[in-house]
């Protein structure tokens, strides 16, 4: 199967500018990458709607809350790393507790920053954000999943933090498919039925547990996937229904098997619904500097991996 | 700059005292709380909340209201106690700080309380979320000329934020400030709480900040040094900050920690300590004679 590529980040930055034409009240704020996030281009039609603060990332969110706090709908442009981590303190109490209207665009999230390393990877992010109240998570598959999404987080109410991929990702949808593909904020998408295991995933992994689900076919085994692009607040039925339907369940990720999609899912079905779960993620450590997909697989995201995990998961059912 | 009459200088020094016996009050009966901090800012507040704001009690969500970010927030006693003067919320309701189910949170909530315009606590927030309040008032002037004035007259309202001398140790206060300068933000003035106390010692001991004047000026801000406790220099100040409109402003207000109880005064231990008996009865006796001089 021909696989089309296409680029996150100037779709990313086409979908900010739609948003600035379709709202005053958008404005937009950069640490100072907005050449590499593709918010330039808002800043380009919008200039008096558009501030940057420099290399400060601490002063970013900030900034952005004052704004927020005015009647403006903030999106905060920085790498997602420098945000879980470094502006973590601004995010918790402004946005979180204070309740701020703030959006926070996470780019060059997960490994995908991969030449540059694990000082600029942001692996534990999904893990921090979901932590906290009122905090509101979406993490989009591709392209199509981008320009749906990005619309709902202006108007969602309250903090979002939109976690992107820095690279061409593969188009999930062709053009045909993607016209009823209609993602919904803190609404699972079932991308493809199956009776045995299902696969829920996220962001780059959509496409792998997509690939993943064709080998499994291959060897009999019918494994369902499930789009989670809203981390928080998470479709708990949905996870649920398919920890019913299927009896097994397999998470997959571009983050560490910490305290993300994996674990959310985990405390989902432990509480309601205990069927053996195997998480696909980043092991508990750092990864290194290489080629993007020669990183994700060796770092535990292969779709090699997704299929054993999704036998493990298969073996362990009574 | 306007003129201000005695009877003006002496109605908000009163005020002002009457936040520092607020504030005995309440953190006495809550056992906890911040009082060298609310004594160190109140005639600050006074001025602000009792003359200078634009703002109106009955209508906390004014867009075009002045709005004051009260940065250095475990000094919210003394807030507390101007907003519930000014009319914000009853007066009954000041001695439930610290209690379960009160509005009135350890360190003030901006959704609990009329009249908070950011919850505070963690220090350090205030220059830069009120550079984001001056660019949005700035931007919500729709004339295109008047917004690129940068002036205070040409903006929405304006923005002052108060904030504390050992909460500059913050990198996120250069950070704003640096922001402020940048766009040239006329409608945007820092007031600089400088009482020379932070909760292990003098700040000229825990992080220098001193020359603190040249500091603020070489960040590209109008810098006014005045006497914190003096309520007609306060109110000049804020009157000459008015008429700057191509930078931000900050007036270092000199102020003493613990203002107006002998015993408390340049003494890092309060703080955060708070009152028995013994002490509660001798500081309020000693506001209580600071009050009667105003009045």
């Amino acid at each position: 199967m021909a696989v089309t590529m296409l680029p996150m980040r100037p779709a990313y930055g086409e979908a900010l500018l739609a948003l600035g034409h379709a709202n005053p009240n958008v404005v937009a704020l950069s640490a100072d990458v907005s050449n590499s996030d593709f918010s330039y281009r808002f800043a380009e039609a919008f200039p008096e709607r558009f501030v940057n603060v420099g290399i400060a990332e601490q002063s970013l969110v900030d900034v952005a809350v004052g704004l927020a706090y005015s009647g403006k709908i903030p999106f905060a442009n920085a790498f997602a790393f420098l945000f879980a981590t470094r502006a973590l303190e601004m995010i918790r109490t402004h946005l979180c507790y204070g309740n701020a209207n703030v959006k926070l665009m996470a780019a060059y999230a997960g490994l995908s920053d991969s030449f540059n390393g694990p000082t600029h990877n942001s692996i534990s992010d999904v893990a921090i954000m979901r932590s906290l109240p009122r905090m509101t998570v979406v993490v989009p598959g591709d392209t199509v999943a981008l320009a749906k999404l990005l619309p709902q987080v202006a108007e969602w109410p309250g903090p979002v933090y939109f976690r992107m991929n820095r690279n061409d990702v593969p188009l999930i949808f062709d053009d045909v498919a993607a016209a009823s593909y209609v993602p919904v904020i803190g609404k699972a998408v079932a991308l493809r039925p199956g009776s045995d295991v299902t696969i829920i995933c996220n962001g780059m992994m959509v496409s792998r547990s997509l690939e993943a689900a064709d080998l499994l076919a291959g060897e009999g085994i019918s494994a369902a996937v499930l789009e989670m692009h809203t981390v928080k607040p998470l479709d708990t039925e949905a996870i649920i229904a398919a920890a019913e339907a299927t009896g097994a369940l397999v998470t997959a990720e571009e983050h560490s098997i910490i305290g993300g999609l994996g674990g959310a899912v985990a405390e989902t079905i432990s509480d309601a619904c205990p069927v053996p779960l195997k998480r696909v993620g980043v092991p508990d450590r750092f990864a290194e500097t290489g080629p993007y997909h020669a990183i994700l697989d060796r770092y535990g995201m292969s779709v090699a991996h997704v299929v054993a995990a999704a036998k493990a998961a298969v073996a362990l059912k009574k | 700059m306007h003129y201000h009459s005695e009877a003006l200088i002496r109605e908000l020094s009163a005020r002002a005292q009457t936040f520092r016996i607020n504030t005995l009050e309440m953190v006495y009966n809550a056992q906890s709380g911040h009082i060298g901090g609310a004594f160190s800012v109140a005639e600050i507040l006074a001025a602000l909340y009792f003359h200078h704001l634009k703002i109106d009690p009955a209508r906390p969500d004014w867009p075009e209201r002045d709005r004051l970010l009260f940065s250095k927030g475990h000094a919210c006693t003394a807030l507390y106690s101007a907003l519930a003067y000014r009319g914000f919320f009853p007066v009954e309701e000041l001695m439930t700080f610290r209690q379960l189910n009160s509005r009135l949170q350890g360190h003030p909530d901006r959704n609990k309380l009329p009249g908070i315009e950011v919850s505070a606590g963690p220090l350090g927030h205030g220059v830069a979320v009120g550079v984001g309040m001056a660019l949005a008032q700035r931007m919500n002037v729709s004339k295109p000329s008047a917004r690129s004035a940068g002036s205070a007259r040409a903006s929405a309202g304006k923005t002052y934020v108060i904030l504390g001398d050992g909460e500059i140790n913050a990198g996120v206060v250069w950070e704003g400030m640096m922001s402020a300068a940048k766009y040239r933000l006329g409608n945007l003035c820092a007031i600089l709480d400088y009482n020379g106390i932070q909760q292990t010692g003098s700040t000229a001991d825990v992080m220098p900040t001193e020359p603190i004047c040249d500091k603020w000026a070489s960040f590209g801000w109008h810098v006014q040094e005045i006497h914190g406790h003096n309520v007609g220099e306060i109110l000049n100040a804020l009157d000459l900050a008015d008429e700057v409109h191509a930078m931000p402003s900050v007036i270092i207000a000199r102020t003493t920690k613990g203002k107006g109880v002998s015993f408390m005064e340049y003494d890092n231990r309060w703080h955060g300590t708070s009152p028995d008996e013994t002490q509660f009865k001798a500081a309020l006796a000693e506001l209580e004679e600071g009050l009667g001089q105003w009045q």
